[in-house]
């Protein structure tokens, strides 16, 4: 491992995941093969961190077992992660909802591939009404992150894990096949230790490290059938998301500052409609990209002053339209709001985008 | 600077492996890289392809429908590429199996019979080492040693003494690679 310090590697999305999480100190990884992601689990078992770090790397009888082991391993203050693609990640909606309740910090990786159900294999962002509208059941928030490069893919584990913790939620690195399969150049986050017992027992007292005589149990249930507590428990946790949409937001803008016309894209569709914006500036269409880098809590504010600015707004997707929706809650009408996107993974290319722009932007 | 290339040709030809070691050298060069693999029911007899994108600046879409070189190894690749390539492009392919000979005019055209020379080296494995000498000798983008340095940092240390081997097979491909129609 010497040799990946402080240089340039080339690796697949899905690898710099695993390698990531390796270094920055995850405690465990729990997880079940589905592709377009399967090579975070074998990465993770050819680097055989459980001989170096410690760390536990388990391949679970499914994806239900390996999101309840996250729950457990969470509960204990340990960093603990699964990974998955669209229809694993479909089962773990229950682990999620229950984490989010039993207000449990975990990490969950999902490379999307299209769907409904068992889907395709190719790239798709259709999970994206289920990564942020809660695909469980109450009224509950968890943060999304979305990474538009393998660079990204490598940091977004440590800050996945750093906000899981601050907030005690449950946090979605969403993904897609293009990022997860796709080599770039990287840079590895530094080695960190794995917390010990004695700094999770200090760093999270609501843990369950097990039980000396001074404290209460510390109890993890979603459950509670006195509702006036319940709802206080609610109220709760809806402070709880207020801070995060007011501190957590997070985006990247290119070429927004003159722009007539604004493209919203995440992920690898941003890395796609990006080529598209190159593509029109070159032709003199004064165009630019806001790339939301957290879906949940979504740059609301942002889109709205931009809404101000431009003469129209596309969001190019590769979905039949989901982020969409929270463009135009942000936009309010001010400006028009179209959409573009391809779906069952089939991923635009750059050319369809910037076809859209010229005819349907820019013509509106 | 920025080259967009795609390699295309049956599943277990070594298309990924190639697309990897180059983009690895690449970037050992400096440069910035994308490699993006059709990935998933390809397989061993069905087709396979990858784009790599080679570039002095950051590189925005790993996804592209126009290609600056296109490696060609089986026919229905040729079918599926050739209208893809930009015009004044390059066109490099294996003569093996190709019944319909590329019709481009209007780009560059290279031949390189390189399954025939693995066969001739008795080595089936080195065949897409061949094509990538073949490659190198027509858009010399990165230099050889940096390619056998690629072969070193990306094979497991049980397969290095396969090295010479590809090596050889890369000088090979230099050497037999043929210019049929130049721009």
């Amino acid at each position: 491992m010497t040799s990946t310090e402080n240089k340039y590697i080339l690796l697949k999305g899905n690898e710099a995941i695993a390698m990531a999480a390796i270094r920055i100190g995850c405690d465990g990884y729990f997880g079940y093969p589905i592709t377009p992601q399967s090579e975070v689990l074998e990465t993770l078992c050819n680097e055989k961190p459980w001989e170096t770090t410690g760390m536990v790397v388990l391949q679970a009888e499914s994806e239900l077992a390996s999101i309840n082991m996250v729950y457990a391993g969470g509960a204990t203050g340990k960093r603990v992660m699964t990974s998955s693609s669209s229809p694993g990640v479909a089962l773990m909606q229950e682990g999620i909802t229950y984490m989010a309740g039993a207000e449990i910090p975990g990490v969950i990786v999902n490379v999307q591939r299209g769907g409904p159900g068992l889907g395709t294999i190719q790239p798709s962002q259709a999970d994206y009404n289920q990564s942020t509208r809660g695909g469980g059941n109450g009224d509950y928030e968890v943060i999304v992150l979305a990474p538009a490069s393998v660079q990204e893919m490598a940091d977004f584990v440590e800050t996945a894990f750093d906000l899981a913790f601050k907030y005690r939620t449950p946090v979605i690195i969403l993904s897609d096949g293009i990022i997860g399969q796709m080599m770039e150049k990287v840079m590895l986050p530094p080695f960190k230790a794995r917390k010990t017992a004695e700094e999770i027992a200090t760093l999270y007292p609501w843990a369950a490290t097990g039980r000396d005589m001074k404290r209460k149990n510390n109890i993890f249930t979603s459950l509670d059938l006195d509702q006036e507590r319940h709802e206080r428990h609610n109220i709760h946790l809806q402070q709880k998301y207020a801070t995060i949409k007011e501190e957590e937001v997070r985006y990247e803008e290119i070429m927004t500052e003159d722009a007539e016309y604004l493209v919203v894209a995440f992920g690898s569709a941003a890395r796609i409609a990006q080529k598209a914006i190159e593509d029109c500036r070159s032709e003199g269409i004064k165009v630019g990209l806001l790339r939301p880098i957290t879906l949940w809590p979504f740059p609301t504010k942002r889109v709205a002053e931009l809404a101000g600015q431009v003469k129209g707004i596309l969001c190019a997707e590769i979905n039949a339209g989901q982020m969409v929706q929270d463009i135009r809650l942000a936009v309010e009408g001010k400006t028009p709001v179209s959409h573009y996107g391809r779906m069952g993974g089939m991923v635009p290319t750059p050319e369809e985008i910037a076809e859209v722009i010229r005819k349907q932007l820019v013509q509106e | 600077m920025k080259k967009e290339f795609i390699i295309a040709g049956f599943g277990g030809q070594g298309v990924l492996s190639m697309g990897k070691i180059f983009a690895c050298s690449a970037l050992m060069e400096g440069h910035e890289v994308t490699w993006f693999p059709a990935y998933g029911p390809e397989q061993r007899g069905g087709t396979a392809n990858v784009t790599v994108i080679v570039s002095d600046e950051r590189i925005s879409s790993p996804i592209i429908s126009q290609f600056d070189v296109a490696i060609i190894l089986n026919q229905p690749s040729l079918e599926r590429f050739e209208e893809t390539i930009k015009p004044g492009g390059i066109l490099i392919y294996d003569g093996y199996g190709i019944c319909t000979p590329p019709k481009r005019k209007d780009i560059s055209v290279y031949r390189i019979d390189a399954m025939d020379m693995a066969a001739t080296m008795n080595n089936v494995k080195s065949f897409n080492m061949i094509v990538l000498g073949g490659l190198l000798k027509v858009v010399p983008i990165v230099n050889t040693e940096n390619i056998l340095q690629a072969l070193r940092d990306t094979l497991p240390t049980r397969h290095h003494h396969l090295i010479p081997m590809n090596e050889e097979a890369l000088r090979k491909g230099m050497e037999i690679v043929t210019p049929l129609h130049t721009l």
